[in-house]
């Protein structure tokens, strides 16, 4: 039975007659429905992570499902995945109910799915990675991979080095591969869950050519994500979730028709049903930069996996303002961060904050001196996960008074503060005393910034602060960074969001292979041009920058 | 499903208030693969044609309930407890420090050697006094090679501790035959210390004060470890180093501080067993009690009074089969059968908890 689906797969690549079958659109595939949620619903303790959703995926589309964290896309995912059984309900291929139990059987009904993380072995060539889920018994042939490939390159420029070790591949290069994979398993639907989190703006349109290829070829293509414009320029069909419903769907006649800016609109109300949009540009303060509180001269960092061995990094930051560094994840963001908190050796160069010189001192005594940093791993790095709630908002000052005397711990001191964190913070927990990972990802990030915030902050450091947080949060955590630039504190923002960087920042550094490659003065009244020029700087290209 | 499980699966149990709640489900985890492991050792015991209620009855008769007995599991007891104390620290600040026996025995024959040497040179409560300081020295510089490449090279302390606990002992064997040996007799051992000089009694007993001297040291190494400024902080290297050392601190300082606190603890096991009930280190000596008592550790979850407790258990287990291996001809070892199932079950008990809060979360 898998066998007989696989063989009925609108494109199969094992002969080139497949592919020369399936080389015009295939108008009649189009309409057919290739896979469906049936009024599906699944439960887990406490929660309806999805709830009565029917949804129907056809041949030649790339149907986008959008929601925020929490809304039920990855449930869905893991349902068609074979990972997750609903509890009631039931999915349909080609029309007929189908019962997935195990990855293996979804992947023999020839559903693939490309995870937001690679899911390629690391130390092992693209080959070996490619001829991995083969049967043990059969000798890969490598000539007829090559074939293949080429294949899959003419017709969807995907690039597939196949003796390239699979780490030293970039994340975009590796999805690349992963797609390959699911091609190479003759897949008619293909899920892409949050594959545009990893990419660089100019990966995230190939990406986008490529699912319209690839829909073009007759497949399925199920596309999840949370970002809106991506959604408008790639979707053909839209489906909004919320809070595992199904809030809406916006049909591919009317997503033609609409502008983006109205499509956003639409889709903003299907989300939020009506509340006030996300994505109004917030004001810009009246406020005005103060003195010089951090000021970073020629630093050379160690920077361990990212070779910054000749970056000098000099920057400054001023009371009241927000400096944003913008850059692709992995350019030294985090080194850098990590060198300003004194997590990292600084190897030359001289760190000044607030007219000390703090090149040499310890995390401590900078925490002391005003210098915060809240990293964006917030579950493994910023807090203990198995410690309580009050136990984390005083990790940083551990033997401190009041809340130690002579090194004895004084729990109702703490406790009372930790009450008063989460009281002004807002932090959603049901008491003080629950471990810190049973929190979502915003209140862990609230309780976070309360605990970085105590005492007398000066600078603050934010790294990557809306990573992993859906909508609410973000616009909910954004306001609070600007409350606490007005506040007169100098902030540090680490982003890779770029409508980040540019709706919060006055100045924008952008990083690229460790060093700073450029500084722009903000202006977020014209957010295209500065998501241009930034972006240009990002991807290294200094000298088209120069000449715009 | 049963409906204490159906309970605990819909999270009822753990919301309900009272102690039954918020200690229901950890006794449940202890108790449960404790008895699993009875009667588990008692279908053994039937293969090999032991009466299993035999067996456990002279064990409970002549390790808890006859006065003799007694005083000797309590007296078990003390290097046990100390040992224990020493495990705690490692393991809650996430040390594997599996040599407590190499530093152990180190510690025996430091002060094995240094006690009958300057007895009645000093006051015996000061010969006494030196003998555990320097027990816990030595113990506490066995573990400096361990603790140094952990802190500042990372390598891996498992294997490092196994090796120098296999030197330790080693080491400690030729001292005894090479430099300490009592020339007054021609059993290769240390000199003596005269039963009137070691730690004293408790009251009218046999139980060794060293008994007193375990469970003050595990009681302060609880309440250290949850209450004081020192203890968060092992507690915080051992749950997230990544975390620790954004938290401003210092990781391999820590590192060595809990080696050498653990492995003097160990150093000090060895004093109390020397100079508390043996008096002298005979050659080829080597009880590993370390090994035994790193599983009941776990199994206590690194609780002072859990431990205390398993530890009382394991000693009256192990008296008790002492005379039961005589009487029933059983192995001696087969205590370890027990200790071993339990250790099995306490896995089951584990991952089994482990999948339920994964579900639930």
């Amino acid at each position: 039975m898998p066998n007989q689906c696989a063989r009925s797969s609108p494109w199969q690549s094992s002969e080139l007659e497949g592919l020369a079958r399936n080389a015009d659109p295939v108008a009649g595939a189009a309409n057919s429905n290739a896979v469906g949620l049936a009024s599906v619903t699944k439960r887990f303790p406490g929660v309806v992570a999805v709830d009565d959703v029917s949804l129907s995926f056809r041949a030649g589309e790339v149907h986008v499902l959008l929601g925020e964290n929490g809304a039920g896309k990855s449930t869905i995912v893991g349902m068609l995945a074979g990972v997750l059984q609903p509890d009631s309900g039931g999915l349909t291929l080609a029309g007929e109910p189908v019962q997935l139990s195990s990855p293996f059987e979804s992947l023999s009904f020839g559903i693939s799915t490309v995870f937001q993380h690679a899911m390629l072995v690391p130390t092992l060539t693209v080959f070996e990675n490619l001829v991995l889920g083969d049967a043990w018994w059969r000798r890969s042939s490598r000539s007829q991979m090559e074939e293949r490939i080429a294949e899959l390159q003419e017709l969807f420029g995907l690039q597939v080095p196949l003796d390239a070790m699979t780490g030293e591949l970039s994340l975009g290069e590796q999805q690349q591969i992963e797609i390959a994979r699911a091609l190479l398993r003759d897949c008619s639907v293909l899920i892409l869950d949050e594959a545009t989190s990893m990419l660089t703006p100019q990966g995230v349109d190939e990406l986008g050519g490529r699912m319209r290829r690839l829909a073009d070829r007759g497949l399925s293509i199920i596309f999840i994500t949370h970002k809106l414009t991506e959604a408008y320029r790639f979707g053909d069909r839209v489906s909004v979730l919320k809070l595992g419903r199904l809030a809406g769907e916006i049909g591919k006649d009317s997503l033609k028709a609409a502008s983006e800016a109205s499509a956003v609109e639409d889709m903003l109300r299907l989300m939020f049903g009506g509340e006030e949009s996300a994505a109004t540009p917030a004001p810009q303060p009246d406020r005005t930069a103060g003195e010089v509180r951090l000021a970073a001269a020629n630093l050379r960092i160690d920077g361990g996996s990212v070779n910054m061995a000749h970056s000098e990094i000099s920057l400054a930051v001023r009371s009241g303002e927000i400096l944003g560094i913008a850059g692709i994840d992995g350019n030294g963001q985090k080194q850098l961060a990590e060198a300003l908190a004194g997590q990292r050796p600084i190897l030359a160069g001289r760190l000044d904050l607030d007219g000390e010189d703090v090149t040499d001192a310890s995390v401590g005594r900078r925490r002391a001196l005003g210098l915060r940093y809240l990293t964006d791993d917030r579950l493994d790095e910023g807090s203990v996960g198995m410690f309580p709630v009050a136990d984390n908002t005083v990790l940083k000052e551990i033997g401190a008074p009041p809340f130690w005397s002579r090194g004895i711990e004084r729990p109702a001191r703490i406790a009372e503060h930790a009450r008063d964190l989460i009281k002004r913070f807002a932090v959603r927990t049901p008491n003080e005393f629950t471990p810190i990972s049973n929190l979502s990802g915003g209140n862990i990030q609230k309780l976070l910034l309360g605990r970085e915030l105590s005492g007398t902050a000066k600078v603050v450091v934010f790294n990557k602060p809306t990573y992993g947080l859906d909508m609410q949060n973000s616009v909910d955590s954004r306001r609070r960074i600007r409350a606490v630039a007005n506040s007169g504190i100098a902030v540090l923002l680490i982003s890779t969001d770029l409508d980040e960087i540019i709706e919060l920042s006055d100045r924008i550094a952008v990083m690229d292979r460790g060093r700073i490659c450029g500084v722009l003065e903000n202006n977020s009244s014209a957010p295209r041009e500065m998501r241009t020029r930034v972006g240009r700087l990002m991807v290294g290209d200094a000298a088209m920058e120069a000449a715009a | 499903m049963s409906d204490a499980e159906a309970d605990l699966e819909s999270g009822e149990l753990l919301h309900r208030p009272g102690a039954l709640a918020r200690y229901g489900p950890i006794l449940l985890l202890t108790l449960g693969p404790i008895l699993a492991a009875l009667v588990c050792s008692s279908l053994i015991l039937l293969a090999v044609g032991v009466d299993p209620l035999a067996y456990y009855g002279y064990v409970l008769r002549r390790g808890l309930l006859s006065g003799l007995g007694l005083s000797q599991s309590l007296t078990r007891t003390a290097p046990l407890l100390l040992l224990a104390a020493g495990l705690i620290v490692a393991f809650r600040a996430g040390i594997w420090n599996l040599g407590v026996d190499g530093q152990f025995l180190l510690g025996a024959v430091a002060s094995a050697a240094l006690a009958p040497a300057i007895h009645g040179l000093l006051p015996g409560w000061l010969v006494l006094l030196l003998g555990f300081a320097l027990a816990g020295v030595v113990g506490a510089l066995w573990s400096v090679l361990p603790a140094l490449l952990k802190a500042y090279q990372g390598v891996n302390e498992i294997i490092t501790t196994l090796m120098t606990t296999f030197l330790g002992i080693s080491l400690a064997n030729a001292l005894v035959k090479l430099v300490f040996l009592d020339p007054g007799t021609t059993v290769p051992q240390t000199r003596t210390l005269p039963v009137p000089d070691r730690l004293p009694r408790l009251f009218d007993t046999t139980v060794s004060s060293g008994l007193i001297i375990g469970l003050i040291a595990v009681l302060a190494v609880h309440v250290a470890m949850n209450r004081t400024a020192f203890g968060l902080r092992l507690r915080t290297v051992g749950a997230n180093v990544r975390a620790a050392s954004h938290f401003g601190l210092s990781v391999p300082q820590l590192t060595v501080a809990t080696f050498a606190l653990s492995a003097g603890f160990a150093g000090l096991a060895g004093a109390s067993e020397i100079l508390g009930v043996n008096g002298n280190v005979r050659a080829d000596w080597n009880p590993a009690y370390g090994l035994m008592v790193i599983p009941l550790v776990f199994l206590a979850r690194f609780h002072g009074v859990a431990t205390i407790a398993l530890i009382f258990l394991y000693s009256v287990l192990l008296i008790g089969s002492e005379s039961a291996a005589r009487r029933l001809g059983v192995p001696q070892t087969f205590t370890l059968v027990l200790v071993a199932s339990m250790l099995i079950f306490f896995g089951i008990a584990e991952h089994h908890l482990h999948h339920r809060m994964r579900k639930a979360g």
